[in-house]
């Protein structure tokens, strides 16, 4: 088939199912609104994989599918299109691909939920607007893309409205992103006065020749180049929840887990990743932006498994530790290495996706408790969500033997993608970029600290002895209409999650695997987290990288970050090593000593303290931003336009002509007969000015 | 066909048609009132399809007056009319607006309906002239009285503040005109002139014109309003009726803007040129400062007033750009805003008939019984954010793109309205339709009924359309637009 018509119905297919569903879905009813929306979804994640394969292995050219004009003022011209390159064969499997899975997953998750139209609705409106991000051929349908993804998200955290905390998540969200777009904005902007364009196969070509450009912003003057990608890169920090804009991320798990695992950790934050990815022709060109890159990604890696090490909600470690591998993402891409960021996004997006999908399971079995201090010896009630959840924790930890056995390394998907990360720091960082080498310590460290969180989260689920009951099962299982207004508050992190599994019969209230549309994306997306970088390496980072990426990524001709060639052995092994201490320190910790880790919590130093805050940025935020925005807002109000412009104004005005007068409430409607007199009266001496103007 | 005149006075046979009726019913007499509003829509669906027929029929590659009309009056003043592709737009934008006012008045007006549809159809010709108007004292004569029905409509229609409201309109109002006037009869005495065109033409010294701009701005900056004259919209919006706010906020704002274009860039080049940092301070001002009062709002009509007020700061900052991007992103955002807070304040009317409280605290989980009427409050509201798929969001990219080539700070600060209408607008949604239904009055609200689907139907349909195919709109602008900004650059570059 015409790849223009399989790309362009891989990116329509969404769009159909939402509006079908969305307007007719109580009239058609939760099957077929799940049917169609499924369908046009593995319908889509089929085609990816076609487009996908002719992409990889049949030769496809790049091309650009133009739809309609979209804005045509001056120069500042946008059209509806689909860009194909390999970037976007790229997140076109893995959006369908997880996107398909997490509708097939929602059939079992969400069986008793009474609004199944409208959250499949959003699934589908979410996944068209990552496919209109990704395949956008300019800067508007990017953006368009861009906030279509964070309305969907918007809607998905805050899907159970009743929920307080969900409603406010939601809101933070959709605000906090907004804080990133207004730098992208103004990013766009800088691009099209500075380039003419805002299209990218426009935009690229004069990058090279306006190095030496400076550029006048807000009173400084500024690298035109670096200026314009910091600018942009803020908006990537707002969707990827970056350092002092990752507030949000943890709250959206708020949402129904299916999203949290689609939206919050396979797809959309990675938008920001993409973005960088995507404008590699520009960042090559600029050291300061990328510098900044590395540094906000390197900080992010480490702050957010400090805090993952600590939290107790399932859902909550893992968010962490999405925001946590993200910052690896954005490390790749400011050293330079795009190819192993995105290689990084794409097994990501499979262990990812299977540790939210495996812990929705678990929540599901333990009927809406998210709390693992709660949990305990599961492995043997669910022995398939184990093994996923297993394979998932082996896969993130990124084991595997960096040594060549029968022609190739072996290991997990995310070994190759985040070993590629940490030598591509190492390398950058050995050539004299203090900046990578800083993310290469972090990158160490980090994989040690993710080990630790990982295990942890594993061990405390499945391993040791049950710290729950059946008449806990009992309990949540008829409260659970109960728990969805309930507040938990901030600080226990225990949020019940509003559904119910429809074959829950009987008294037996062990837990218990879940439906088989549950088991079954669990099962693929394992098969994905094993293999997907022992495949594909060669391709993202390998040998045959040009040619799989075929200019879609632009490296400058200096840059040589993953030429691994050389590489200490020291530096190829120590992720494995790290990450070997971290298993044995969550072994020693969680099963050796089980309860060391409770005691550890109790005895709250101030560092754990610090950590399960979350660094405190919530309270700094909401004592700085939320308050004074509050305050203006009442001053402005209350004292500037009340009491000064009113005050000074017309109350003052009408104070001093009611003591006149008296008479201003006698007539109701009487300004309007003195305005139409007085306008009256203007009119008659306007026409008798011109009248003598004339005759004079 | 003089299909101006045609447009702008068909309003004027149904309010004959219904001063008969009236005369001969008497005022309470039900089947007269019912018939009146029949004729009031039907009169304003003819003047909505003869203005499409204009629309249709406008030759977008010209960019000067079509359809001209001419009647010498005396003295050299005429009556004058004709569009171009910026006042086209309007003319649309009020055919569009109108029947939808009548139509949401249908049940929410129940005394003195007969006058009430009469106010509104003076007002659709009044509004209509301004827009059509190419003769000084005629559009003078049309901007002036258009008022008149608007004061009608709040001060006898309006909420219980409705005199202190009419009379804060009146003052401001009162200090802008009087300024214009006098500038109108300068103008006329020395150029020996009514005639727009022909005063574009003219050419002011600059030391006269900063006076003449300065005057005609006292008029236009009230009308916005731009801050710090604003403080009579947030009043005029709380009291007026459903209709009122609509007609206030999706077109009588536009005539400030318009006046901008018709009259300050082209005829005052340096003077605005000069003024323009002082536009750019005080239209950053209303987009902080506005969007910051609107987030501590309690009335749910005053937070969307206070919305409008940081919306036109864009238009303002848009129209001063003196780049074609700018402009064209504040006649989008005029004609966008014009939709989506008419929209808004529909959405407000929705519950207010089946409440009568504006308080947002009444409110509060409307979505358990209104599941409809929160899908359509979410489209608006995302509209009104400027979410890119919306109109909202063209005209906001557009003027933010014009204003940063002449000067990045004000770009900046009007970028930051983006945040805070996301923070205000958010949480006016969470806090009337998100929740639990907990206020027990709200038990038995009903969801939207028919004759309410078939008032939004259109505007969810324009803001949609316009949101994904904008260049619809700039294709019909363009021609009038580029020559307005490249007299206007051709004017300022001469004088420096």
């Amino acid at each position: 088939m015409d790849p223009k018509l399989l790309v362009t119905v891989i990116l329509f297919g969404p769009l159909i199912g939402a509006v079908v569903a969305g307007l007719f879905g109580r009239r058609i009813g939760d099957n077929v609104s799940r049917g169609v929306t499924t369908g046009f979804l593995f319908l889509s994640a089929i085609l990816s994989w076609v487009v996908f394969s002719q992409w990889t292995w049949g030769g496809l050219e790049p091309f650009t599918v133009t739809y309609a004009p979209f804005i045509h003022v001056g120069s500042f011209v946008s059209n509806w299109s689909f860009r194909l390159d390999g970037l976007s064969a790229v997140m076109l499997v893995v959006v369908t691909s997880v996107s398909s899975l997490v509708h097939l997953y929602s059939w079992g998750y969400m069986a008793d939920d009474p609004s199944k139209p409208r959250f499949f609705a959003y699934l589908s409106l979410f996944t068209f607007s990552m496919l209109a991000l990704i395949s956008a051929a300019d800067f508007m349908q990017l953006f368009f893309g861009w906030e279509g993804v964070g309305l969907a998200s918007y809607l998905l955290i805050g899907f159970w409205f009743h929920k307080p905390t969900a409603n406010a998540a939601a809101i933070k969200a959709f605000v906090v992103n907004r804080v990133g777009d207004f730098g992208f904005a103004l990013g766009i902007v800088t691009v099209f006065w500075a380039y003419g364009s805002i299209e990218f196969a426009k935009v690229f070509p004069q990058i090279a020749a306006s190095v030496p450009r400076g550029w006048d912003f807000a009173g400084g003057h500024f690298a035109l180049v670096d200026l314009a990608c910091a600018l942009l890169f803020v908006g990537a920090m707002g969707k990827s929840a970056q350092f002092f804009l990752h507030t949000w991320l943890p709250d959206a798990m708020e949402g129904p887990t299916p999203v949290s695992a689609l939206i919050h950790a396979a797809t959309m934050v990675t938008a920001g990743v993409y973005m960088v990815c995507l404008l590699s022709p520009m960042f090559e060109y600029a050291p300061v932006a990328k510098a900044i890159v590395t540094g906000i990604g390197a900080i992010t890696a480490l702050f957010a498994a400090t805090v993952g090490m600590t939290q107790n909600d399932i859902k909550r470690v893992i968010a962490y530790s999405t925001c946590s591998q993200l910052g690896y993402m954005f490390m790749a891409a400011g050293v330079g290495a795009y190819q192993a960021g995105m290689f990084h996004l794409f097994t990501h997006a499979f262990f990812k996706a299977l540790l939210f999908l495996g812990a929705g399971s678990v929540i599901h079995a333990m009927v809406h408790e998210q709390d693992m201090r709660r949990f305990g010896a599961l492995g043997k009630f669910l022995p398939i969500t184990t093994a996923a959840m297993l394979i998932g924790t082996i896969a993130i930890t990124g084991v595997g033997l960096p040594i060549d056995i029968l022609g190739q390394e072996w290991g997990f998907a995310g070994f190759y993608s985040k070993d590629s990360i940490i030598n591509a720091t190492y390398i950058a960082g050995a050539s004299g970029n203090g900046m990578a080498m800083f993310a290469f310590v972090v990158g160490i460290l980090v994989a040690g600290l993710t080990s630790f969180y990982s295990w942890r989260l594993a061990f405390f689920t499945f391993n040791g002895h049950a710290r729950w009951t059946s008449e806990d099962l009992e309990h949540h299982w008829h409260n659970r209409d109960h728990a969805h207004g309930d507040d938990h508050g901030h600080a226990d992190p225990a949020h019940a999650e509003p559904h119910a599994e429809p074959d829950h019969g009987g008294h037996d209230h062990k837990p218990h695997e879940s439906p088989w549309t549950m088991r079954l994306p669990l099962i693929l997306l394992s098969i994905g987290a094993i293999a997907a970088g022992f495949f594909f390496h060669h391709q993202f980072i390998g040998a045959e990288q040009h040619e799989f990426w075929r200019g879609a990524i632009f490296t400058a001709p200096n840059n040589h970050v993953l030429d691994v060639h050389g590489l200490p052995a020291w530096v190829l092994w120590a992720p494995l090593a790290v990450t070997l201490i971290g298993l044995f320190a969550a072994w020693w910790v969680y099963i050796l000593k089980e309860g060391l880790g409770a005691k550890i919590a109790a005895r709250n130093g101030p560092l754990y303290v610090f950590f399960y805050n979350k660094w405190f940025f919530d309270e700094l935020y909401e004592a700085t931003f939320v308050r004074v925005s509050k305050l203006l807002g009442d001053l402005f109000w209350k004292g500037g336009d009340q009491r000064i412009i009113d005050g000074f104004g017309p109350d003052g005005v009408s104070a001093v002509s009611v003591q006149v007068g008296k008479g201003a409430g006698r007539i109701q409607s009487g300004y309007v007969y003195h305005y139409a007199f007085v306008m009256l009266l203007g009119v008659a001496g306007l026409l008798t000015y011109a009248l003598l103007a004339w005759n004079a | 066909m003089p299909i101006l005149s045609l447009i702008t006075f068909a309003p004027l046979v149904g309010v004959a048609a219904i001063l008969g009726l009236r005369l001969t019913g008497g005022p309470d007499n039900a089947r007269s009132v019912e018939r009146s509003k029949w004729i009031a829509l039907i009169t304003t669906l003819v003047t909505l399809a003869l203005s499409v027929l204009l629309v249709v029929r406008f030759n977008p590659n010209d960019w000067g007056f079509q359809f001209v009309e001419e009647t010498p009056w005396f003295a050299g003043i005429a009556y004058r009319m004709g569009v171009d592709g910026i006042s086209v737009l309007f003319v649309l934008l009020t055919a569009f607006l109108m029947p939808i006012c009548i139509a949401a008045s249908w049940k929410s007006i129940e005394t003195r309906v007969h006058e009430y549809m009469i106010a509104f159809l003076l007002l659709e010709t009044l509004v209509v002239g301004v827009f059509c108007a190419l003769d000084l004292v005629l559009f003078y004569t049309f901007f002036e009285f258009g008022l008149v029905p608007m004061f009608l409509i709040i001060g006898i229609w309006g909420g219980a503040r409705r005199v202190y409201a009419a009379f804060k309109f009146f003052l401001y109002t009162l200090l802008g005109s009087v300024l214009m006037l006098a500038a109108i009869l300068y103008m006329i005495g020395t150029a020996h002139t009514s005639s727009i065109p022909e005063l574009m033409a003219y050419h002011f010294s600059p030391a006269v014109q900063t006076w003449l701009w300065l005057a005609f701005f006292a008029s236009f900056a009230v009308k916005m309003p731009m801050w710090p004259v604003h403080t009579w919209l947030p009043d005029a919006h709380v009291e007026a009726p459903t209709a009122g706010s609509v007609i206030l906020a999706g077109i009588l704002l536009k005539m400030g803007g318009y006046g901008f274009l018709r009259f300050s860039l082209p005829m005052f080049p340096n003077a605005s040129e000069m003024f323009t940092p002082l536009v750019f301070a005080m239209s950053a001002i209303a987009v902080i400062y506005t969007s910051l009062v609107a987030f501590r709002q309690t009335d749910i009509k005053k937070l969307i007033a206070y919305s409008s007020v940081a919306h036109m700061g864009l238009v303002t900052m848009g129209i001063f750009s003196g780049n074609v991007q700018g402009e064209q992103g504040a006649i989008y955002q005029m004609l966008s805003h014009g939709v989506i807070s008419g929209a808004l304040f529909l959405c407000v009317g929705v519950i207010y008939d089946r409440m009568h409280t504006r308080d947002i605290t009444a409110y509060g989980g409307l979505v358990n019984r209104m599941p409809w009427y929160a899908a359509v409050f979410m489209l608006f509201s995302m509209g009104n954010v400027g979410l890119p798929g919306t109109s909202g969001f063209v005209g906001e990219i557009l003027s933010v793109v014009g204003v940063y080539k002449a000067s990045t700070w004000t770009a900046i600060l009007a970028t930051s309205g983006v945040i805070l209408s996301a923070v205000y607008m958010l949480s006016l949604y969470r806090r009337v339709v998100m929740g639990e239904l907990t206020n027990p009055k709200l038990a038995a609200i009903t969801d939207l009924e028919l004759r309410e689907v078939l008032i939004f139907t259109p505007l969810i349909v324009a803001t949609l359309y316009l949101g994904i195919q904008p260049n619809s709109v700039f294709s019909l602008t363009s021609s009038s637009v580029d020559h307005l900004v490249s007299v206007y650059q051709a004017a300022t570059a001469g004088a420096l």
